[in-house]
C-alpha cells in the first residue's frame, strides 16, 4: 500500500471552486449586459432628447380622462393622471372579481350537475370561452354591441329608469335622504345581531346539542329590521334618474361603454376558467369522503357542508387567486378599447407625450409586480394556515 | 334454505335487468328527469335550444350571402351572415400585404413547419431527435431566408411591415414556442440549480415576467429595446414583439418544465449519477427527454394560450389575424351592419377550431400515456 | 325509532334480511338472487374472489349501492328510495372502509365527534367524552388531536373504527378493512375487531383474513360470480368445503395463510 499521501489534484477540479467560478461567470455576464444596456440607453436617450428624470411627474398633463374617481382635469399633473389610471384599474378588479367568482361558481356547479343537459350547456360555455381570445371578446362587446346601440335620443330603456345607448349604461344614482342614517344604523344592528345569534347558537349547540336555524334568523333580521325603518319613515334613498337634456342624457350613474365592455368581457371570460377550477376542486375530493359521511348518517346537505366543500375549497383557492391576478393583468387590454386604466393612461398617453419611456415603464411594471407580490404573499399565508397537515 | 348452512346446487341464471333500470329509458330517468327540479331544468334547456339553434343555423347558412362582389347584397339582406365578405378578403386575411407573387414562399414555409410539428408531436415517430434538431435549429434559419427574402438566393426581399394576417399569427406563435422552449428549459434547470446565483437569476426573471401583464412586456420590447442597443442595431419592427413573445412564453414554459422535472422522481437522477454521468449528459440524455414528454400536454396548452395572446401584438404595430380582420371590416366597399358581426364570428370560429383542436390533441396524449402506464 | 314502523316489524329479531336481492351495473348482473338472514349478535365473514360482488353486497346494507329487485330489511326498516328510512338505517349501521376515508381536514377527535354532534344532536362535551372513551378502547387516545395524515395506516383504521362506533350502531360493516395495511399493522386492527365481536356486536366482515374468520365468525359465506355459493360454520367450512368452487378458492387462499 502506497504510504505517501495522494497527490493533490488540481484545484480546478475542486467541485466548490468550479461552482463558484460558474456563478462568478454568470454574474459577470449579466453585469456586462446590464452595463452595456445602460450605457447605450443613456447615449440614445441623450441623442433623442428623452428625459432621464422623474421631473415629468409634476408637469401639466393637458389631456382629458372620461372616467376619474378623484378630481382630475386637463390642468392636472401627469402624476395625478397616474393615480386616476391606477384607481380605474383597481376599480375594474373590484367589480370583476366578485362577479366572475359568482358566475364561475354557478357554471362550475352546473358542470357538476347530475342533469346531463345542464352539465353539457355549461361545458359548451366553458369550451367556447376558453378557446376564444379575450381581445376578440372585448372587441365584440365594444364594437359590435355597445357602439352599435342607438344614440341618446333613441335610448333603449327599462321602465324609463335604466337607459342603454351608445354613450353608456345609465343606472339610477342613489342619494341619501334624512332617514338614511336610521336605515344604515338598523342594517348595522341587524348584521351584528345576526352574527351574535350565530355565535350564541353555536355555543348553545356545543352545550346542549340542539341546532338553531341561524341562517333563517339571520336572513329575517337583515331583511326585517331595515324593513321596519322603511315602514316607519319611508324609503331612505332617493334615486336620481337620467333625463334627456338636449342631445344627451344628464344625471344618473353613467357607466361608459368602454367600462361595460371590459367588465362583460372579463367576467364572462374568467368565469369559464373559474368554473373549471371549481369543477376540478370538487372532483378531486375522493368519493370515499362523501360515502363515509353518508355512512355516518349525515344527509347530503351536511355531508357537502362539513366534509366535501371544506376540502374542495382548499384545492380551489390557489388557482382561484391566480385567476384573480389574471383579471387584474388582463384589464390592461383596456388599451385596445380606450378604457382609461393604468396602462392606457400612463404607459400609453403619458409615455407618448413625455417620451420618458424608461421611467414610465418601470413605474407601471412596478405597480403590477407589487400587486402580484401582495397576492402571492397572502396566498402563502393562507396555505400555511389551511393546508392539510401531514401531507 | 337452512339458516346456517347452504351449498348451491345449480348456478343462478343471469337475467336481464328490469326495464327501467338500464338502457336508454333508465339513462333518461337518472340524467334528465331524476327530480322535479331536474325535469324543469331539462325542459327549460330543450326550449332554449329549440328556440336559439334554428335561428343561429339560419343566420349562418340559409339566410347568409355566400358570394357577392361588394357589400350591396349584404346590406340588403341583413338577417344573415355575409360570408362573401370573408371570401373576398381571404387573401388579405391570410397573408396581409405580402406581395401576391411571393406568397408561395409563405405556403412552403407553413407546410414545412406543419410537417415538422407533426413529426415532433407523434409520440412513436422514428428519430424524433432529428426532428427536434431540424425544427429548433434548421427550420428557423430556413424560414427567415424564405420569408424575409435574400438576394443570395434570388428571393426578393419583403419588408416585415407588409406581413400580416393568419400567417403572422402562426409565425408569431411558432417562433414563440421554438425559442421559448429552450429558453424555458434553461430557466427551469436554473431555478432548480444548487448554485444560489443561478437560482436567484432564474427566479427573478420568471417571477418578474409572470407578474406583469403581457402588454407591458410588448411595450417594453417595442419602446425600450431600441434604447438599450446601439443606434445602428435598431431592431426590426416585427422582431420586437417577437422578442416580447419569446420572453413572456419562456417564463410560463419554465414553470411547466419545472413541474415535469419535479415529478420525475429522485430515482432517475440517482441512477444516472450512480452510472457516473455528469450533469450535462445526465440532463440531456435522461432527465429532459422524460420530463419534456411528461409535460407535453402542458406545452401544447401553453402553445394554445400563446396563439391566443398573439392577438395583442397589434398594439405595437404588427398585423396579426385579428388586426387584419379589423382592417378588412373598415373597407367602405363592404360597409354594412352585418359585416362586423360576420367578421368577428369568423375570427371566433377560426380561433376556436384551432385552439379546441389542439386542446383535444393534448387530452388525447394524456389518455394514451395513462393507458401506457397502467 | 320512527313510529311509522309496523308492530310486527319491530318484533323482527333478525338484524338484516336479504330477500331475493338482485343488482345490475348497467347490464352486468352483479348480485344474483341473494337471500340471507343475519341474526342479532351474529358475526358473518364474507369471502370470495375479486368481482364476486361481496363488497357490493354489504354496501347495499347502508344504501351506498341500490338494489333493483328484491328487498333488504335492516333492523326492521326496509330499504327503499325513501330518504328518511335511509338516514334511519345509516344511523344504526356503522361502516369501516378499505381506505379508511377519514376526513383529512379534521383532527381524529373531530372526525369522531362530527356525526354525534350533527346527527344525534349531542352536546359537544358529551360527544368529546364518548369519542375519548372509544379512542381509548382502540388504544389511540393520545393521537386524538393529530390529523389523519400524521398517523400510520393501522392507527388510521383503528380511528375509523372508533369513528363508526361513536354513533353507537347496532350493526357494523367492514369492507376489506386490512387490505390496504402493511403486514405488521394488520394484527392491531384485527385485534380491535375481535374485541368488538366478543362484546356481542352484529358484524358483517368482507375479508381475506381466514385466521380471523376461524377465530371469530359464526358463519362464513362464500360468494362467487354474484351468488352465494356456500355457507357454513367456520370449522366445517374450512375443513369440509362441499362445492367445487369453494374448494378451488380455498386452495388458492389457504396456501398463503395457515
Amino acid at each position: 500500500m502506497d504510504s505517501a499521501p495522494a497527490k493533490r489534484s488540481s484545484w480546478l477540479n475542486d467541485q466548490r471552486v468550479r461552482e463558484l467560478a460558474y456563478q462568478i461567470l454568470l454574474l459577470a455576464l449579466i453585469a456586462v449586459v446590464v452595463w452595456g444596456g445602460i450605457y447605450n440607453a443613456v447615449v440614445n436617450m441623450r441623442a433623442r432628447g428623452i428625459p432621464m428624470s422623474f421631473g415629468f411627474w409634476n408637469d401639466v398633463a393637458g389631456f382629458d380622462i372620461n372616467l376619474h374617481l378623484i378630481n382630475y382635469s386637463n390642468l392636472s399633473t401627469y402624476g395625478r393622471a397616474f393615480w386616476v389610471g391606477l384607481l380605474n384599474t383597481l376599480l375594474i378588479g373590484l367589480i370583476c372579481i366578485p362577479l366572475a367568482t359568482l358566475l364561475g361558481f354557478v357554471i362550475g356547479v352546473a358542470r357538476l350537475s347530475p342533469n346531463w343537459l345542464l352539465s353539457r350547456f355549461a361545458l359548451v360555455y366553458t369550451s367556447v370561452m376558453r378557446n376564444t381570445p379575450l381581445l376578440l371578446l372585448l372587441l365584440f362587446w365594444y364594437n359590435a354591441v355597445l357602439k352599435s346601440l342607438p344614440g341618446p335620443r333613441q335610448s333603449i330603456s327599462l321602465d324609463d329608469v335604466v337607459f342603454l345607448n351608445n354613450r353608456g349604461l345609465y343606472l339610477p344614482m342613489p342619494f341619501a335622504r334624512p332617514s338614511a342614517v336610521w336605515f344604515l344604523g338598523m342594517a348595522v344592528v341587524a348584521i351584528v345581531s345576526a352574527v351574535g345569534f350565530h355565535v350564541w347558537g353555536r355555543w348553545r349547540q356545543d352545550r346542549t346539542g340542539a341546532q338553531m336555524p341561524t341562517a333563517l334568523v339571520a336572513a329575517a333580521l337583515i331583511v326585517g329590521l331595515p324593513a321596519l325603518v322603511i315602514a316607519a319613515a319611508g324609503v331612505p334613498f332617493g334615486f336620481d334618474i337620467a333625463r334627456l337634456s338636449g342631445f344627451n342624457l344628464k344625471g344618473g350613474l353613467q357607466i361608459i361603454p368602454e367600462m361595460a365592455a371590459l367588465v362583460f368581457g372579463l367576467v364572462t371570460f374568467t368565469a369559464a376558467f373559474i368554473a373549471e377550477i371549481v369543477r376540478a376542486g370538487v372532483l378531486a375530493v375522493p368519493f370515499g369522503q362523501s360515502e363515509a359521511a353518508g355512512a355516518l348518517g349525515l344527509h347530503h346537505g351536511l355531508s357537502m357542508r362539513l366534509v366535501v366543500i371544506p376540502q374542495a375549497m382548499r384545492l380551489i383557492t390557489p388557482p382561484l387567486t391566480s385567476q384573480y391576478l389574471n383579471i387584474v393583468k388582463n384589464s390592461s387590454l383596456a388599451v385596445f378599447i380606450g378604457y382609461p386604466d393604468l396602462v392606457q393612461i400612463f404607459a400609453g398617453t403619458v409615455l407618448n407625450q413625455t417620451q420618458a419611456t424608461v421611467q414610465v415603464m418601470a413605474i407601471t411594471m412596478a405597480v403590477y409586480l407589487a400587486i402580484s407580490l401582495a397576492v402571492a404573499t397572502a396566498l402563502n399565508a393562507f396555505n400555511a394556515r389551511y393546508a392539510l397537515k401531514g401531507q | 334454505m337452512d339458516a346456517l348452512t347452504y351449498v348451491r346446487k345449480a348456478p343462478a341464471p343471469e337475467e336481464a335487468p328490469p326495464l327501467l333500470s338500464s338502457g336508454a329509458l333508465a339513462w333518461a330517468r337518472t340524467n334528465l328527469f331524476s327530480s322535479i327540479g331536474s325535469t324543469s331544468v331539462t325542459l327549460g334547456c330543450v326550449a332554449l335550444v329549440a328556440y336559439l339553434l334554428p335561428q343561429l343555423a339560419a343566420w349562418a347558412t340559409t339566410r347568409a350571402i355566400w358570394s357577392a362582389s361588394d357589400g350591396a347584397a349584404c346590406r340588403q339582406h341583413q338577417d344573415g351572415a355575409c360570408w362573401a365578405f370573408v371570401v373576398a378578403k381571404w387573401d388579405y386575411l391570410r397573408f396581409g400585404s405580402y406581395p401576391g407573387a411571393e406568397r408561395w414562399r409563405v405556403d412552403v414555409t407553413e407546410a414545412i413547419g406543419a410537417a415538422l410539428i407533426v413529426w415532433l408531436l407523434w409520440i412513436n415517430a422514428p428519430r424524433r431527435a432529428w426532428g427536434a434538431f431540424l425544427f429548433f435549429v434548421a427550420y428557423p434559419i430556413l424560414a427567415l431566408i424564405l420569408l424575409r427574402g435574400s438576394s443570395w438566393f434570388g428571393l426578393t426581399s419583403v419588408d416585415t411591415q407588409l406581413w400580416g394576417g393568419i400567417f403572422v399569427s402562426l409565425l408569431t406563435a411558432v417562433v414563440g414556442i421554438v425559442f421559448s422552449l429552450p429558453l424555458g428549459v434553461l430557466l427551469a434547470l436554473g431555478r432548480r440549480s444548487s448554485l444560489p446565483a443561478v437560482r436567484l437569476a432564474s427566479v427573478v426573471f420568471i417571477e418578474f415576467v409572470r407578474g406583469v401583464p403581457f402588454i407591458t412586456i410588448l411595450f417594453m420590447a417595442n419602446n425600450l429595446l431600441p434604447l438599450f442597443v446601439p443606434e445602428t442595431w435598431t431592431p426590426d419592427r416585427l422582431l420586437r414583439p417577437l422578442a416580447g413573445i419569446i420572453i413572456f412564453s419562456a417564463a410560463y414554459m419554465a414553470e411547466e418544465v419545472r413541474g415535469g422535472l419535479q415529478s420525475l422522481g429522485r430515482g432517475q437522477y440517482e441512477a444516472a449519477m450512480a452510472l457516473g454521468l455528469k450533469y450535462a449528459p445526465m440532463t440531456g440524455l435522461i432527465v429532459l427527454p422524460q420530463a419534456l414528454t411528461l409535460v407535453l400536454p402542458g406545452i401544447v396548452n401553453n402553445f394554445i394560450g400563446l396563439f391566443m395572446d398573439t392577438t395583442l401584438i397589434s398594439i405595437v404595430g404588427a398585423t396579426d389575424f385579428l388586426e387584419a380582420m379589423n382592417n378588412a371590416i373598415k373597407d367602405p366597399v363592404w360597409a354594412g351592419p352585418t359585416i362586423m358581426v360576420t367578421g368577428y364570428a369568423f375570427a371566433g370560429i377560426f380561433y376556436f377550431i384551432f385552439c379546441f383542436g389542439m386542446a383535444r390533441y393534448s387530452a388525447h396524449i394524456e389518455k394514451v400515456r395513462a393507458k401506457g402506464r397502467m | 325509532m320512527s313510529s311509522a314502523l309496523a308492530d310486527d316489524d319491530r318484533r323482527d329479531d333478525a338484524a338484516i334480511r336479504f330477500i331475493g336481492v338482485h343488482k345490475w351495473y348497467g347490464s352486468f348482473h352483479v348480485l344474483r338472487n341473494i337471500s340471507l338472514t343475519v341474526a342479532r349478535g351474529e358475526r358473518i365473514v364474507v369471502c370470495g374472489p375479486s368481482g364476486s360482488g361481496k363488497s357490493t353486497l354489504i354496501r347495499c346494507v347502508n344504501r351506498l349501492e341500490e338494489h333493483q329487485r328484491g328487498s333488504i330489511v335492516v333492523d326492521g326498516v326496509e330499504l327503499t328510495d325513501d330518504i328518511k328510512r335511509i338516514d334511519e338505517v345509516r344511523r344504526e349501521v356503522g361502516m369501516v372502509f378499505q381506505n379508511f376515508n377519514l376526513f383529512p381536514h379534521l383532527t381524529i377527535l373531530e372526525n369522531c365527534t362530527l356525526a354525534p354532534i350533527w346527527v344525534r344532536k349531542m352536546p359537544r362535551r358529551d360527544a368529546d367524552e364518548l369519542a375519548t372513551k372509544l379512542l381509548a378502547r382502540v388504544r389511540i387516545v393520545d393521537q386524538a388531536h393529530k390529523y389523519p395524515g400524521q398517523l400510520s395506516g393501522g392507527q388510521q383504521q383503528r380511528a375509523a373504527i372508533a369513528r363508526a362506533l361513536c354513533m353507537t350502531p347496532k350493526i357494523m360493516l367492514f369492507d376489506e378493512p386490512t387490505s390496504s395495511l402493511d403486514p405488521e399493522m394488520v394484527k392491531e386492527v384485527l385485534d380491535t375487531m375481535t374485541a368488538l365481536a366478543l362484546e356481542g356486536m352484529t358484524m358483517i366482515v368482507v375479508t381475506h383474513e381466514m385466521g380471523f374468520a376461524r377465530q371469530v365468525a359464526d358463519r362464513v359465506v362464500f360468494m362467487d360470480g354474484g351468488e352465494i355459493v356456500e355457507m357454513n360454520a367456520p370449522l366445517p367450512f374450512f375443513q369440509h368445503p362441499q362445492h367445487k368452487r369453494t374448494k378451488l378458492f380455498l386452495s388458492q387462499i389457504l396456501h398463503i395463510q395457515h
